[in-house]
C-alpha cells in the first residue's frame, strides 16, 4: 500500500446511505442533463430543417454544439467533480488542444482558397 | 541468496532487455538506437559533403543524394535527436522528482519497441529498392510521384515510430503530473522535468496532425484517395499545412529539453542556483505556447497573402523574446558563479553563442520579404543547422559526459572529452558559418552537384573538411564512452556539486530508484541538504515494501505485428502481389491478439519486501548497506 | 495495494476508479490522450471543410444532394441515449453493483451496434449512388472523417465487450474499476465528436 493510495475502511451505515443519496441526486442531475442535450440536438435539427438564412443557423448551430461539448466534459466525463485527480490540471490539458483545434479551423478555412 | 542478487547469464540479460519496463534500462536501450541512428544519419551527411566537396563531383548521383538528403534529415529529427533526448527523459525524470519509475511502465517499453521498429523499417527501404527521396518534408505535389516503395517506407515507418513518440509523450507528462514525490510541488520542479513535460505536451498536440497527414498520404498513395490531386478537387497546400504544424513544434520539441540539459549544467557548475528559475519556466511554456501558432511561416513563399503572412512573421519574431530571456538567464547564472570549466561547461559556453546565432538568423527568415530571398538557399541550412546542432547536439554531447555517472557510474575522461568538444566546436563553425555566405551567394539546397567559376567551390571545400572534423569529433567521443568500461566506479554525486535528487541516489541505482521516497524541501533539494551538513535526503516514509511492475514481452510483440502489417500495407497497390493483404491481415492480428491478451491477464506487479531491499543494499554497497 | 481485496458496499470506496495510484494514473493518462485525440480530429475536420464539395469538373455529389437528415437524426439520438447509459453504468459502479453496471454497458454496446450499423448502411447506400472512396477529393475526406469516427465506435465496442467478458466471473474490483471509468470516458468522447460531426458535416452540409 503505497502513500497514493486510499485507504479501504468500511462505512457507518450512515455515510453509506449518505453516499448513496448523493449517488442519485448526481445521477438525477445527469439525467436532467441528458434532457438538454436532447433538446439542444432538436433545436439544431429543427433550425435546419425549417430552412432559415444560414448566417443565423451557422453560428447559431455551432454554439448549441458546444454547450454540449462542455455539458458532456464537465458532466457525464465528471470534470467539474472536485474529486477528478488534478482535474484542473486536465482541464487545461483539454482547452489547450481545443485551441490549438480552432486555430486549425480558422487557418483551413482562411488560406487554403485555390 | 535471492533471485535479485544472483548473476545472471548472457541470454538472460538479454532477455531481461527485451521484455524490461524499467526506466533506467529503456533510457540505456534509447541511447544505444539513438547513437545508432545518429551515427548512420552523420555517415549520410558526411557522403553528401564529400559530394559536394568540389564542383561537378560524380561521388554520387543524383538519385541517391536525394535518397542521402532525406533520410538524413528524417533520421536525424525523428530517429537520433528525439530517442536520444527520450533517453535523458526516461532516466532522468523519475530519478529528479522522486518516483520509482514512470506513471506506465508498460507503455514505456512499448513506446520504444514501436519507435526501434518503424526506425528499422524506414531503413530497410535502402535494401528493399530504394529509400525516400522527397525530402523530409515531403511535399506531397513532389512525394506522389516519386516511383518504387520509398515513400511508402517513410509513410508507414514514421507512422510507427511516432505513435511510439507519442505514447512516451503521454507517458512523460502524466509521470510528471503525478508521481511527484511529497514536497516536490511543480515549482519546485528541476528546470529539466519542466522542458520535459512541456516538450511532452507539443508532442502530445504536434504529433496527430503529422498522424493525420501521413494516414491521406498512405490513402493517396496506397489505396486510390484524392487528398492532395488537383484533378479530383484535392489540395497539395493541405499536407503542408498538417506537416508544418507538426514540423515546427517539432524543433521546440527537441530544443526545449535541450535548453533544460544546460539548464542543469550551467547551476551545477555555477555552484549558483538558476537566475531566475520562474522566468525560465514561464519562458518554456510560453515558447511551447507560440510555437503552434507560427507554422506557416515555413510556407511565405506558398503564396497564403500579405495578411497571413505578416501575421506568422510577427509571431514568429515574437518567440525571440522567451528565448532571449533564457538566454541572459543563462549567462546570468553563470555572472559571478564560482566556475568550474568542466567538459559539460565547455559544452554550455560554447553552446550559448552557437545557438543565439543560429536564433538571430532565424528572425531574420522572420521577415517575410526576406524570406522570399533566403527560401530554399544554403542560408536556411546553415541556420537550422545552427539551432539543431548548436543547441540540440551540444545539449546532447554535454549531457553525455554531465550524466554518464547516472546512466553507467563511471565517468568519461575529461581531458579526452575536452579535445573531442575542439574538435567538434571548431569542425561545426566551419561546416555551418560559411553556408550562409553560400546561400547569400545564391546557391540552392538540395542539389546533388553545381558548376565551377560561381565563386563557391572554396566555400564548399572549406565546409567539407569541416564535415569530416565533426565526424572525427563524434568518433572520439564514442572511444571515450568506450574506454569508460574500463574506467573506475564514480560513485555517489561524483561532480560534488550536484544539486537535484537524482545525484542524491547512491551508485549504482538499484532498480527501485529510492528505498526511501524522498521528502523534497525546495528547488535543489540535495543543494539545501549538502548545505546543512546532511550526507542522506530527507525521506517522506520508513523503509517499507516497495511495489514494483513485471517484466513484459507484450510491448515488442505488439510492435511487432505492426512492423509485419506495415509491409502488407507497402505491397498492397502491386498488382503482381496479391499476398500482400494476408500479410497486413496477419500483421493486424498479432498486434490486436497481443493487446487483448494484455487486456484480458491480470497483471498486478510484484511487491519487494524489506528483506529483499536490504540484501540488494547489501549487495550493491557493501556490508551495513549504504549510509 | 492487493488488488485481490473482495469488497462489501460497505467498504467500496467512494471514487473506485481512483482509490489506487494505478487508477488515477490511468484516468489522468487518458484524459491526456484525449487531448491529442482533440487535435487528432480537428485536423480531419479542418482537411474536410477545406475539400467539401471538391471534385473532378462538372462533379454532380454536394453535401446538399448527398446527405439527408432523418438518418443522421437517427444516428445523434442512438449514439446521444448510449452515452446516457453509459453514466448509468458507472452511476452503478460506484453504488458497487455489478450486474446493474453489466447490464448498463449492455444496452450502450446495443446501442452502439445500431449506430454502427446506420453507418455502414449510409456508406453503402452513397457507394452505391457512385460516391465512392475515390470519386473526389471530397468523397475522400468525407469517409476520413465520418470513417475515422466510425473505426472508434468499433474499437470502443471490442473495448467494452471485453471489459465485460473479462470481468464477467471476477466482479467489481480496484484493479478493473479504473478499467470501465476509462473505457466510459472513451465512450463520451465519441460522442463529443459525433456532435461536431451532425453539426458542421450533415446540418451545415444540408443548408450548404
Amino acid at each position: 500500500m503505497s502513500s497514493h493510495d486510499t485507504p479501504i475502511v468500511a462505512k457507518s451505515q450512515a455515510q453509506y446511505e449518505y453516499d448513496r443519496h448523493h449517488n442519485a441526486l448526481h445521477m438525477r442531475k445527469q439525467v436532467v442533463n441528458f434532457a438538454i442535450m436532447i433538446f439542444l440536438t432538436f433545436i439544431a435539427f429543427g433550425m435546419a430543417a425549417a430552412g432559415f438564412s444560414k448566417y443565423l443557423i451557422f453560428p447559431f448551430i455551432l454554439l448549441l454544439a458546444g454547450v454540449q461539448v462542455v455539458l458532456q466534459l464537465y458532466s457525464f466525463m465528471h470534470l467539474e467533480d472536485k474529486k477528478t485527480h488534478f482535474g484542473e490540471v486536465i482541464g487545461f490539458f483539454m482547452w489547450v488542444g481545443i485551441f490549438i483545434a480552432f486555430t486549425f479551423f480558422l487557418a483551413f478555412l482562411t488560406i487554403i482558397w485555390w | 541468496m535471492s533471485s535479485y542478487t544472483q548473476k545472471k547469464s548472457f541470454g538472460a540479460i538479454v532477455w531481461d532487455y527485451i521484455t524490461t519496463v524499467d526506466h533506467k534500462k529503456l533510457a540505456i536501450m534509447y541511447l544505444l538506437a539513438g547513437t545508432l541512428f545518429f551515427a548512420i544519419a552523420g555517415f549520410e551527411a558526411l557522403l553528401m559533403r564529400i559530394q559536394l566537396m568540389k564542383p561537378n563531383n560524380d561521388f554520387v548521383s543524383a538519385g541517391f543524394f536525394n535518397e542521402l538528403l532525406t533520410m538524413h534529415g528524417t533520421t536525424m529529427l525523428f530517429l537520433a535527436a528525439t530517442p536520444l533526448l527520450f533517453a535523458f527523459m526516461n532516466m532522468l525524470v523519475p530519478l529528479q522528482i522522486g518516483a520509482r519509475d514512470v506513471a506506465f511502465p508498460f507503455l514505456n517499453s512499448l513506446g520504444f519497441w514501436l519507435f526501434f521498429l518503424g526506425a528499422v523499417f524506414l531503413h530497410l527501404s535502402f535494401f528493399m529498392g530504394g529509400a525516400p527521396d522527397a525530402g523530409w518534408t515531403s511535399y506531397a505535389s513532389l512525394s506522389l510521384y516519386s516511383p518504387g516503395h520509398g515513400i511508402d517506407f517513410y509513410v508507414l515507418g514514421l507512422q510507427i515510430s511516432g505513435a511510439g513518440t507519442l505514447i512516451s509523450g503521454i507517458n512523460f507528462i502524466v509521470t510528471i503530473i503525478t508521481m511527484r514525490a511529497p514536497g516536490m510541488t511543480f515549482m519546485r520542479m528541476p528546470l529539466f522535468t519542466w522542458t520535459a513535460m512541456i516538450s511532452s505536451a507539443l508532442i502530445l498536440f504536434a504529433f496527430p496532425p503529422l498522424t493525420i497527414g501521413l494516414l491521406m498520404m498512405l490513402f493517396d498513395r496506397m489505396f486510390g484517395g484524392n487528398f492532395f490531386d488537383h484533378t479530383m478537387g484535392g489540395n497539395t497546400v493541405i499536407w503542408e499545412h498538417l506537416f508544418w504544424i507538426f514540423g515546427h513544434p517539432e524543433v521546440y520539441i527537441l530544443v526545449l529539453p535541450a535548453f533544460g540539459l544546460f539548464s542543469e549544467i550551467i547551476p551545477t557548475f555555477s555552484r549558483k542556483r538558476l537566475f531566475g528559475y520562474s522566468s525560465m519556466v514561464f519562458a518554456t511554456i510560453l515558447i511551447g505556447f507560440l510555437g503552434f501558432m507560427v507554422w506557416a511561416h515555413h510556407m511565405f513563399t506558398t503564396g497564403l497573402g500579405p495578411t497571413a503572412n505578416a501575421i506568422f512573421a510577427v509571431a514568429t519574431m515574437a518567440i525571440g523574446v522567451p528565448t532571449g530571456m533564457k538566454v541572459f538567464n543563462w549567462i546570468l547564472t553563470i555572472w559571478g558563479g564560482s566556475i568550474k570549466v568542466t567538459t559539460p561547461m565547455l559544452y554550455a559556453l560554447g553552446f550559448i553563442p552557437s545557438f543565439v546565432a543560429g536564433g538571430v538568423t532565424g528572425v531574420m527568415q522572420a521577415a517575410a520579404p526576406l524570406d522570399y530571398q533566403l527560401h530554399d538557399s544554403y542560408f536556411i541550412v546553415a541556420h537550422f543547422h545552427y539551432v539543431i546542432v548548436g543547441g540540440i547536439v551540444t545539449a546532447l554531447f554535454g549531457s553525455a559526459h554531465f550524466y554518464w555517472p547516472i546512466f553507467f557510474n563511471r565517468m568519461l575522461n575529461e581531458t579526452l572529452g575536452k579535445i573531442t568538444f575542439w574538435v567538434f566546436f571548431i569542425g561545426f563553425h566551419l561546416t555551418f558559418f560559411i553556408q550562409h555566405f553560400l546561400g547569400l551567394m545564391g546557391m540552392p539546397r538540395r542539389v546533388f552537384t553545381y558548376m565551377e567559376g560561381q565563386g563557391w567551390d572554396n566555400f564548399n571545400l572549406i565546409s567539407t573538411i569541416g564535415a569530416l572534423m565533426m565526424g572525427v569529433g563524434v568518433i572520439l567521443l564514442v572511444i571515450n564512452c568506450l574506454l569508460s568500461i574500463k574506467g573506475e566506479p564514480a560513485g555517489r554525486d561524483p561532480w560534488g556539486d550536484g544539486r537535484t535528487l537524482e545525484w542524491s541516489i547512491p551508485q549504482p541505482i538499484p532498480f527501485y530508484n529510492f528505498r526511501q521516497t524522498p521528502l523534497v524541501r525546495g528547488l535543489d533539494t540535495w543543494w539545501i541538504e549538502k548545505q546543512e551538513g546532511n550526507t542522506e535526503v530527507t525521506f517522506a516514509e520508513p523503509v517499507g515494501d516497495v511495489h514494483m511492475p513485471n517484466n513484459s514481452a507484450i510491448p515488442v510483440v505488439i510492435s511487432l505485428g505492426m512492423f509485419i502489417a506495415a509491409f502488407g500495407a507497402l505491397y498492397n497497390p502491386d498488382a503482381d502481389k496479391p499476398w500482400s493483404i494476408y500479410i497486413l491481415i496477419i500483421g493486424l492480428a498479432i498486434t490486436f491478439g497481443a493487446m487483448l491478451t494484455r487486456s484480458l491477464k491480470d497483471d498486478h506487479g510484484f511487491h519487494l519486501h524489506k528483506e529483499d531491499i536490504l540484501e540488494i543494499e547489501e549487495h550493491l554497497y557493501g556490508k551495513g548497506g549504504n549510509k | 495495494m492487493d488488488y485481490n481485496t473482495k469488497f462489501t458496499p460497505h467498504t467500496w470506496p467512494d471514487h473506485p476508479e481512483q482509490a489506487t495510484m494505478e487508477g488515477k494514473n490511468k484516468i489522468v493518462g487518458f484524459w491526456i490522450f484525449l487531448a491529442c485525440e482533440v487535435v487528432l480530429f480537428a485536423s480531419l475536420f479542418a482537411t474536410y471543410l477545406a475539400l467539401k464539395n471538391k471534385g473532378p469538373a462538372g462533379m454532380e455529389f454536394s453535401t446538399e444532394k448527398l446527405f439527408e437528415l432523418p438518418l443522421a437524426f437517427a444516428m445523434t439520438m442512438l449514439l446521444l441515449t448510449s452515452s446516457l447509459t453509459s453514466v448509468y453504468a458507472i452511476y452503478h459502479m460506484r453504488n458497487f453493483n455489478f450486474k446493474g453496471m453489466q447490464t448498463w454497458l449492455g444496452i450502450t454496446v446495443l446501442l452502439g451496434f445500431g449506430f454502427l450499423a446506420l453507418e455502414i448502411y449510409e456508406f453503402y447506400h452513397y457507394t452505391h449512388l457512385g460516391f465512392t472512396f475515390t470519386q473526389s477529393a471530397f468523397a475522400t475526406s468525407f469517409y476520413s472523417l465520418v470513417g475515422t469516427h466510425g473505426f472508434h465506435v468499433t474499437l470502443g465496442l471490442g473495448w467494452i465487450l471485453a471489459l465485460m467478458i473479462r470481468n464477467a466471473n471476477r466482479g467489481l474490483n480496484l484493479y478493473n474499476a479504473p478499467k470501465f471509468f476509462v473505457a466510459a470516458l472513451y465512450w463520451h468522447f465519441i460522442d463529443v465528436v459525433w456532435v461536431f460531426i451532425f453539426t458542421v458535416v450533415y446540418l451545415m452540409g444540408v443548408i450548404g
